[in-house]
């Protein structure tokens, strides 16, 4: 099927559950495994109405398990695969996903994160979206704040997932999940796509885990076709052989760290809103920007310089920016829907180039912009 | 050439195997041996080409048997390995997968995935190698262990009742089930050669020797002799099963074909039967 298709190009009144499918389509995923779970549904309903019918392939997993397994071995398979998940159903993946960066097989996983039970908004799991799989690795994290931003995230999701040959997640979160606004979708000529590099090398020459340089992506051969790779979790050298030895070990994850977190300036992008002349800096990620930029705009109003970082990719964490805008603000204050994880990583990079605060909140409900000025006024006086 | 004519090369099913990765692990007198030696003469019989299959296994001494076949292979996360093999079947149907796995992987952590993938139909084919215990741990107990057998976790006994993964998979819409023993080579490799050519999910159980642990353990010999024997003895050949009272079949293993049918294989939890952008409303 042609490209143009398949992206539902035009003006929508859409969900944002319904813009990951839209965005996963157009990027060109053909492979979705989820399992229910509230409030991830719809992106599963959403595959399994969508996929099918432009050649891909839907499955309703018995388990998360399965679901994010099913997605390693589609992906290895040449897939580019996706499954869906909210927070309790992303638990069970961190296995899936630690085989997933070890043999470095591109996939998208969306977690919508949730709390209080199943249906209320939290950003509870910005820390284990970053480390909770075990092993080393540099995760890729995006963090949409509107329903565009969810289309435009998941596309490129995918592109950075078949770029760096790794698991890419996206986290929603409830509100924003659920959540319907106006949607533009580009024509599908103005949506880049990326697919990761397939080797040209005959098997015998080919080495399936070695990569042009130290932090490189090694070219990918899908199963099946006569380069006969061991996709092991286990340690492997550079041909895939499982190799104990403590060198073999330290090469392969440091590329496979490397290849993330040595590349963080172009992947952990930001963006910047009225921070020129501010003397507060409000920095936050997901839908805790909207709350920020309506403060920021109120304290404007009252004659208080405050702007706001917004962190499009909390991992591999954006230290430059972060750094930067702390060097001219007298204060930097982290807005933040949970008990406060990612301010401990801003305050680490600040690291006195100002003064910090906080601005967190733990109750299953985003902030009030009314409530992000209290802190902005004490914070000042 | 007949697999019984060796060439001064050596054993020619060698072909098939990654020989630099050989001694492989295998403790001496175990039955993994024998399940590879019979597997690759199914290969061979049907001239299968392992450069398009996919091997794979998950954790455990059976999971490693692909690790040695020269095959695309998926190996190291416990229980997982149906579930691989769904998302590449759905995404590569034509690719031939073959899964290895132990009665630990297949059966307590992997339980639900085998359920599932036998209800789906998935167009796999499954090789359990039943030893009867978690042998790479150890010496555990697992859902196959005897019952009453001391184990590393059950010195006083096994108080657990094992499943019959043969009954399980017929019971689940499993298309091909067969058990056998490592034992009866012949057998063993016919049943494979069946379950290889079968369009469907097709499982052979393979009652295997572990004289190092479920030997020494349950049984107090660590003989491979006096395993083989010992699984010869608990084993009744369905023929002979049929016409047996079930008091006399209490603690035996039935071997042999349990059913060899055929129904549509799965292509996806829904498919659409004419992919088509125009047939799909606007969001």
């Amino acid at each position: 099927m042609k490209r143009e298709e398949r992206v539902l190009t035009g003006v929508h009144f859409m969900q944002g559950n319904y813009a990951a499918v839209e965005g996963a389509i157009a990027a060109g995923c053909d492979f979705f495994a989820g399992y229910p779970i509230t409030p991830a549904n719809e992106v599963s309903e959403g595959m399994a109405r969508r996929l099918p019918a432009v050649g891909g392939a839907f499955l309703q997993g018995e388990d998360e398990l399965c679901s994010i397994y099913a997605a390693a071995g589609a992906s290895l398979a040449g897939a580019k695969a996706m499954t869906a998940t909210a927070s309790a159903g992303f638990d069970y993946m961190q296995e899936g996903i630690e085989y997933a960066v070890a043999v470095e097989a591109p996939m998208v996983i969306v977690d919508v994160m949730r709390c209080r039970g199943e249906n209320f908004a939290t950003q509870a799991d910005i820390m284990q979206v970053r480390w909770s799989a075990a092993g080393d690795h540099e995760m890729i994290v995006l963090a949409p704040s509107t329903v565009q931003e969810t289309f435009d995230f998941t596309v490129r999701a995918f592109n950075l997932a078949e770029e760096y040959r790794t698991p890419v997640i996206v986290i929603s979160e409830m509100s924003l999940a659920l959540m319907r606004e106006r949607l533009e979708i580009p024509e599908a000529s103005a949506i880049p796509v990326v697919n990761r590099r397939r080797t040209t090398k005959s098997p015998s020459e080919y080495l399936p885990f070695k990569a042009d340089s130290e932090y490189g992506v090694p070219d990918f051969a899908e199963l099946g076709t006569g380069y006969r790779v061991i996709h092991s979790i286990n340690p492997h050298d550079e041909r895939g052989d499982i190799e104990w030895d403590p060198k073999a070990f330290e090469r392969l994850y440091k590329r496979i760290t490397g290849k993330v977190r040595e590349n963080r300036k172009k992947i952990a992008t930001t963006q910047r809103f009225h921070l020129d002349d501010a003397e507060i800096a409000l920095v936050g990620y997901g839908s805790e920007v909207r709350p920020a930029l309506d403060a920021a705009l109120s304290a404007r109003d009252k004659g208080i310089k405050v702007g706001v970082l917004k962190i499009d990719v909390p991992w591999p964490f954006p230290e430059e920016a972060v750094a930067e805008v702390a060097s001219g603000v007298r204060t930097m204050v982290t807005v933040e829907m949970n008990i406060g994880k990612y301010a401990g990583e801003i305050e680490r990079v600040v690291c006195g180039r100002c003064r910090t605060a906080r601005a967190t909140k733990n109750l299953g409900e985003p902030h009030t912009p009314e409530e992000i000025l209290t802190v902005i006024e004490e914070v000042r006086s | 050439m007949s697999v019984s004519t060796m060439p001064e090369k050596g054993n020619p099913l060698l072909k098939y195997m990654r020989q630099d990765k050989l001694p492989h692990f295998f403790c001496p007198g175990c039955g993994c041996g024998q399940v590879v030696s019979a597997f690759l003469r199914a290969v061979e019989a049907l001239k299968l080409d392992l450069g398009t299959m996919v091997g794979i296994g998950g954790v455990g001494c059976t999971a490693r048997i692909p690790v040695y076949l020269h095959m695309d292979c998926l190996h190291g996360v416990h229980g997982r390995t149906l579930a691989w093999a769904t998302g590449i079947k759905l995404h590569k149907p034509d690719t031939k997968v073959v899964v290895f796995a132990g009665d630990g992987d297949a059966m307590s952590i992997g339980g639900n995935h085998f359920i599932h993938a036998a209800r789906r139909n998935l167009d796999v084919t499954f090789i359990v190698v039943n030893n009867f215990n978690f042998a790479m741990t150890g010496g555990q107990v697992a859902p196959m262990t005897p019952g009453g057998a001391v184990t590393m976790t059950t010195p006083y006994g096994s108080s657990e009742p094992p499943f019959d993964l043969c009954a399980m998979a017929v019971t689940s819409g499993a298309t091909y089930v067969a058990r056998t023993l490592t034992s009866n080579p012949a057998q063993m490799t016919s049943y494979i050669k069946t379950a290889l050519d079968h369009k469907g999910f097709s499982v052979v159980e393979i009652l295997s020797q572990c004289p190092t642990h479920f030997g020494r353990y349950a049984l107090g010999s660590g003989s491979p002799k006096n395993l083989v024997t010992w699984i010869k003895d608990h084993t009744v050949p369905l023929t002979a099963a049929d016409k047996m009272k079930a008091e006399e079949l209490e603690g035996k293993y039935r071997t042999g074909e349990f059913i060899k049918t055929e129904r549509p294989v799965f292509m996806g939890s829904t498919v659409c039967s004419a992919p088509c952008a125009e047939k799909e409303g606007k969001a």
